[in-house]
Formats: structure tokens, sequence, C-alpha cells
């Protein structure tokens, strides 16, 4: 067991130097993640989104934000969102198995949920984007590297328009685990990257979808950058037998929360 | 309405793979660089050593030149001819990102005209919102709700600087000049 001394001298000898050096070992970022995980414990006030500063994801260190945010009431533009619609999203998009002339390696999964707003309203007609690596846990992304083959028939990349009940849904391949170099045998758990927008530009976010059961979980800074353990389930999809389909695919659903309310929205005319 | 609010879903970071999926061709253009009104805005995503940062992404969203707000579809397919008032760049290598567009008017009269911006990148475990306003008297700054509220060091880090017909804002991720980014009502801890 390390002491907590050297968890911090680690993190000191980080800060100044790449993070991509792949030097510290998982015990000290799993030290490190309990480190903060106590303190959170101990923490008066819960938390339901990640830490900005979460040293044992050493990007972090140089990216996160020091001072506090400046507290502001949304004006105009920020309090509605970019429209999309058919004639930027094909429904072919949303089915990343049929993207080219064979069909892509891997275990053929359905993911599909509701996007709600903070009332509990569904999100109808807007982009989701999604993005993941192949069943082998490679992306094609050329800084990718890797050694993991890339799936001719596979992008890993998908869209559609939300329903009008907020529900999306995408066929795909189910990722595997991929390595990274925030440490040394650093891996990611199996994760799907999803990328919403709400009714209202600051319900924008980016997050990432993973699977029930995965044993990657608690070495991963990135999913322990969300400290309580009932917000990090938030981002673990369900396996579905009803969204399983025949001879075809296994299914998973997943729904989704956007931060700001329908009910906050006035027209800037009224009363003008 | 009558309840609590649905608690919302955690945000993840981009992650450094996201240029094969999210930018596409013309995502940074909002209108065409032919465009009688098109300017320039960009700018570096810079680090807490003031190192740039690229692999970040940002995303404006915008009045139009005579401040309407008026969201219409098309931003992914762009036809050359109808303003969305959205875009998406990510950095390049240098940490640079650019967009094509107009300069946002005022929506209504004696507003400061701003771009609304989301920044993404890894490292990042959530996105940012900061605003990129137009530069404008320093009455109206003083009287702006946001800028008002601000330091005087603080508030020049919202407001964009002009060269020739080029908007310059960078985004400084931490540090001494760190960008003011915003906290809404709604927002979880």
């Amino acid at each position: 067991m390390l002491e907590k001394s050297m968890v911090d001298n680690a993190i000191e000898a980080e800060a100044p130097a790449s993070s991509d050096l792949a030097s510290d070992t998982q015990a000290t970022i799993s030290a490190e993640i309990m480190d903060l995980q106590r303190q959170y414990f101990e923490a008066p006030a819960a938390e339901t989104q990640p830490r900005y500063d979460y040293p044992p994801y050493r990007s972090t260190i140089l990216r996160h934000p020091t001072k506090d945010f400046h507290h502001a009431d949304p004006e105009t533009i920020e309090l509605i969102a970019p429209a999309f619609g058919p004639r930027d999203v094909d429904a072919l998009e949303a089915d990343l198995t049929i993207q080219a002339s064979g069909d892509p390696i891997g275990e053929r999964i359905i993911v599909t949920g509701r996007v709600l707003d903070g009332d509990g309203r569904p999100v109808s007609a807007q982009l989701v984007e999604i993005w993941q690596a192949n069943a082998a846990g490679r992306y094609i992304h050329k800084r990718d590297q890797h050694h993991a083959p890339i799936d001719p028939n596979f992008t890993g990349v998908g869209r559609c328009l939300t329903d009008s009940d907020g529900s999306y849904w995408f066929r795909t391949i189910k990722p595997g685990p991929y390595p990274w170099r925030n440490h040394y045998n650093a891996w990611r758990p199996a994760h799907i990257h999803f990328s919403l927008f709400g009714r209202q530009f600051i319900s924008r976010m980016i997050t990432q979808m993973y699977f029930p059961g995965d044993p990657l979980f608690d070495l991963d800074p990135i999913y322990q950058s969300i400290r309580d353990q009932r917000a990090r389930d938030r981002l673990v999809a369900t396996y579905d037998h009803e969204v399983t389909s025949h001879e075809e695919n296994t299914g998973y659903r997943w729904d989704l929360v956007l931060t700001g309310s329908s009910s906050t929205w006035m027209e800037p005319e009224d009363g003008e | 309405m009558s309840g609590e609010p649905l608690v919302a879903t955690p945000g993840q970071t981009i992650g450094p793979f996201f240029g094969f999926a999210l930018p596409y061709e013309g995502s940074e253009q909002l209108v065409p660089p032919g465009h009688l009104k098109a300017t320039r805005l960009t700018g570096l995503v810079l680090d807490g050593h003031g190192d740039p940062v690229p692999d970040a992404m940002i995303e404006i969203w915008q009045p139009s030149a005579d401040g309407r707000i008026e969201p219409r579809p098309g931003s992914l397919r762009r036809d050359g001819y109808t303003f969305t008032g959205w875009g998406r760049a990510a950095t390049d290598n240098t940490g640079r990102y650019s967009f094509t567009t107009v300069r946002p008017g005022p929506t209504s009269e004696g507003k400061l005209a701003f771009f609304a911006m989301a920044v993404f990148a890894r490292g990042l475990t959530n996105r940012l919102f900061t605003r990129a306003y137009l530069s404008a008297s320093p009455d109206a700054i003083a009287a702006d709700p946001l800028l008002g509220s601000l330091p005087e060091d603080r508030r020049r880090t919202l407001i964009v600087t002009q060269d020739g017909n080029e908007l310059r804002f960078d985004v400084r991720l931490q540090g001494e000049e760190e960008t003011v980014f915003l906290a809404f009502p709604g927002d979880a801890p």
C-alpha cells in the first residue's frame, strides 16, 4: 500500500511533465483514485458530475480550470439550441453495421434509450452522435497506435435524430477495451462516446456509455473522475432482452437526462 | 410543473480520438469564405503552461449579423445559403481553431453581441461554456450583466480582439489569464 505522501509526490512530479509518459503504475493510479474517493465519502456535498481537477487522469493536470466558474444567467442564444433535421442526418447513419460492403466483425448490438430534459420531458428532434472503437479496441483515428486490427467494414461513427418521445436507436458492434498512455498498462473500459444537444445550448454535453459489469471500472481514472457511485452508474447501460432480437443482435438500453428545462425558456419578444 | 428536477447524466471527456467522428466537411464554415460579410473567428486553446492544446474542439452558436435567432437545420450538410448559426472546429497541431462566420448582431437594442461557445478537449472531464463578446464601448461593457459583474482583468478574457477582418479569441484553460468559464442555473456540481 502506498503512503499518501508518495501519492502526492507522484502528482507533484507529474505536474510539469508530459501526460503521455506512461511511467506510473496502475497501483499508483489506483491509490490516488482511492484517496480521492475517501475524501468524497468525508465531504458533505453530493457530486453528480466529474471533477475537472482529477490528477489520476494525468491529462487533466494542465487542462482543468483553476478559477471558480462564474455564475451567469443564460441569455438569448444560450436558451435555445441549434436545430437539426432530416437534411442533416440520413436514417441509415444510425446503423453502423451497414456502412461498408461487408459485415463488420464483432458482437452486433443495439443501443437505444431516451433523451430527457431536467423536467423529464422528451428531447425530440435533436442530434445524437456516437463514435467508438471496433470490436478489437481500435479506433480508425490516425493517432491511434494500438496494434489491434482496423476493421475495413467499420468506421465506428453514427448519427441519429431523436424521435418525438426522445428516443434514439443505434445498431453497432460492441467495442473492445483499449490501452492508453495515462500510466503503464492503462486500459479503458469498453465504451461508446455520445454527443448530445438539448433544448438549450447550455444543455450541450458529451459523455461515454459503458457496459454493465466491466472489470476495468475500478481501474479507470476517467470513469472514476465521477466520484459518486450512483452518478457513475448513470453511465452504464442495462442489458435488455426486449431490445435483443432473435438471431440478430443483443440489446442495451441507456437513458440520458440533460440539464436545463423547457419551462425556463420564454420567448425573448414576450413583454417587449 | 412539480417535483424535483431529474439528475443530469454526467459528462465525460471527449477523449483524443474524436477527429474522425465529430468534425465534418464544412463544420467550421457558418458561411462560405466568399460571403460578403465573412469574417474569421480564430484563436488558440492553451493549457496551464501556455502550450497549445492540439486535441480540443470548439463549438459556437450565434445570432445572425442582424441579431436574429432562427434555428435552422442544415449545419451538417451546408448549402451555402442557409445561416444555421452553429459551427464546430477542432484545433490543429498548433492548438488553433478557426471559423468562417459573420459577426453576431445584438439580439436587441443595447445588448452586447457575443458568440456562445462550448469547449471540449482530451483532459477536460466535461464541457466548458464561455462567451466571446465583440468589443464595445467601456460604458456598454460595464452595463452588461455578465461583463459588468467581472473584475477588469477577468473581463478581457471574454472579449475578442480584432485584427483587420479577423476576430481573435484565445481559450486559456488554466492559469493567470484563464478564460472565464460559466456556470448556469441548473448545472449540477
